[in-house]
């Protein structure tokens, strides 16, 4: 492959993080308040202009959900991404990640492309499971974690993070790459980038479509039970006397 | 019995301390045995034997090292179609993440992750995973087999029971076509001078803080403690400290005697990582901030000024 880049780039609706999750009655979370873009898909889709930017090529959005989702690819066209492929079908609520990873491996794959990019993990759920299993199922390798990304002919170098710093990972296309928040900074959205995504095509496809069968849940919710909470103990205002009620529990706890 | 395995991550060359962890559950769910792939296999398996595993399964291929995922997914599944396990446990850690998502859609299984307790139920197993925010706990059931389930760091205490695990080697061909995401450097940023996991105080600084250049107050306290810096996710995707520095469900998790959290409210994401320290301090602006439901002392105000304030005072009380 010589100069342009097919990327298609996972996003996702999450609930705002600012407002109050609720549950349905299957215990499922209540999607109602999906109002944005998942902060950390804005990263993935940054980074994927950005490539296209420097390479040529084409940006496809790829989301599942219900048919409001197509407020997050809106938003990503906004940015600058070229169209857009909203999974949407009633079988899909609540769906597990391994459904998640097939439905939106089943609508990728028509693409070709070169790279994919998702996101380490959603906002909401943040057990960053879709991505490996994506991967997987597109058989092209993964390299999660990246904060930084190259791409040089068919080779892509990428700066994988790691707990003491990261690591330098080589990588043919296609290959699938999750990306850091910290890997670029979201652009925001123009007028005129309002304006054109109004007219960019955002293609809507059902699980039959696909040639998906849900299929078993892999893994079903057998109770909840509130979580253990710690009690709450003495909240003061600070008048000045604050740090030495610190020490006081320093000292109890034996660490000075 | 149940069969159950155990995906001992080696990190060059070294067993991380959460697959003994594992080890310590797995001992009361079934038969165990372990893997143990790549760089130190051998050696590593000797440690799993102590920790109850009854076999350990070791290849030590430069691939499993060199080539991320792939090489051992395609052990593990291999493995599984000879001898088939009944539960599969892996670490959540970003390395054995890539691994267990690949494994589960290649055997088409799902998985469970993010888990805290897992037990067996009914013939299969039934996880602990926080939910909804972290307010509720939800018991998930595995439907498949393998079950495939990724527990939390720290989530057991790892203890040796003595014993001996017979070594077995893993045959496996690992071709060309897995090794595609190639490790060609590894580069170690940062030198912390006490292990986040392993303090026994822990300052973690959030978004209250103002920003990159407030950290070395925090730095300050936690010398003056002996203890070592953490941060909240917002802080890192900011970009203001390291990675490395990351407290949470996707950073470390952490169980100091003292934690200390300055300017961080107390999203889900966070307070899974810290909650099981003994006593928690927190200092925030806002009194209503979750983080101060969860304290032992919450204390509202100013972090830029409690928090050198506090320094000097064990300062002066140490002398």
């Amino acid at each position: 492959m010589t100069g342009a880049l097919k990327i298609v780039v996972t996003v996702k609706q999450v609930p705002d993080p600012n407002s109050n999750l609720t549950l349905e009655a299957d215990n499922t979370l209540s999607r109602e308040k999906e109002v944005v873009l998942d902060p950390g898909d804005e990263c993935g889709v940054e980074e994927g202009l950005q490539l296209k930017e420097a390479h040529g090529g084409e940006v496809i959005l790829v989301s599942m959900g219900p048919e409001r989702g197509k407020d997050a690819i809106r938003k990503g066209l906004s940015m600058g991404a070229d169209r857009g492929v909203l999974i949407t079908d009633p079988q899909l609520a609540g769906a597990d990640a391994l459904l998640t990873a097939r439905a939106l491996a089943a609508a990728i794959k028509p693409e070709t492309p070169d790279l994919v990019i998702c996101a380490t993990e959603s906002y909401d759920g943040s057990t960053g499971m879709v991505p490996p299993m994506l991967a997987e199922l597109l058989g092209m390798p993964q390299v999660s974690f990246a904060k930084k990304v190259e791409v040089d002919g068919s080779t892509i170098k990428v700066h994988r993070q790691t707990a003491d710093g990261y690591q330098v990972v080589e990588v043919s296309t296609p290959a699938l790459i999750s990306v850091t928040a910290g890997i670029a900074e979201p652009r925001y959205a123009s007028l005129k980038g309002i304006m054109a995504a109004r007219s960019k095509e955002i293609k809507q496809v059902g699980l039959g479509e696909l040639g998906i069968d849900k299929g078993e849940p892999a893994e079903t919710i057998e109770g909840l039970a509130d979580a253990e909470t710690r009690k709450a103990g003495a909240v003061i205002e600070d008048d000045g006397t604050a740090v030495d009620r610190i020490i006081q529990v320093l000292v109890e706890a034996k660490v000075v | 019995m149940a069969k159950v395995w155990v995906y001992a991550e080696l990190n060059q060359g070294h067993l991380t301390p959460t697959s003994l962890e594992l080890m310590a559950r797995a001992r009361d769910l079934g038969d165990v045995e372990a893997i143990a792939l790549g760089a130190g296999a051998k050696a590593a398996a000797a440690t799993l034997g102590k920790h109850g595993a009854k076999v350990v399964h070791i290849n030590e291929d430069a691939a499993f090292d060199d080539f991320i995922a792939e090489p051992a997914t395609d052990a593990l599944a291999s493995l599984h179609k000879e001898q088939p396990a009944d539960l599969i446990l892996f670490g959540f850690t970003p390395d054995s993440r890539d691994v267990a998502g690949r494994l589960a859609a290649r055997l088409e299984v799902g998985l469970i992750s993010n888990a805290g307790d897992i037990a067996a139920k009914d013939g299969g197993f039934v996880a602990k995973v926080p939910y909804f925010g972290g307010a509720k706990l939800a018991s998930m059931k595995a439907n498949k087999k393998p079950a495939i389930v990724l527990v939390r760091p720290k989530s057991f205490e790892a203890r040796e029971v003595g014993g001996t695990a017979e070594v077995k080697d893993l045959k496996v061909t690992i071709d060309a076509g897995s090794k595609r995401a190639h490790v060609t450097e590894r580069v170690v940023e940062a030198s912390e001078k006490v292990k986040l996991e392993d303090a026994r105080v822990v300052i973690s600084g959030g978004r209250g803080m103002g920003g990159p250049d407030n950290f070395p107050l925090l730095e300050d306290l936690a010398s003056a403690l002996g203890g070592a810096v953490g941060a909240s996710r917002a802080v890192v995707d900011a970009g203001w400290v390291p990675y490395s520095m990351q407290v949470g469900q996707t950073g470390k998790s952490v169980r100091p005697g003292v934690y200390i959290a300055v300017g961080i409210s107390g999203a889900m994401q966070h307070t899974v990582g810290m909650k099981a320290s003994k006593v928690i301090i927190a200092i925030n602006k806002d009194a209503e901030a979750p983080i101060m439901k969860m304290a032992d002392l919450g204390v509202v105000g100013d972090a830029l000024k409690i928090v050198p304030a506090l320094t000097a005072a064990v300062k002066a009380k140490k002398r």
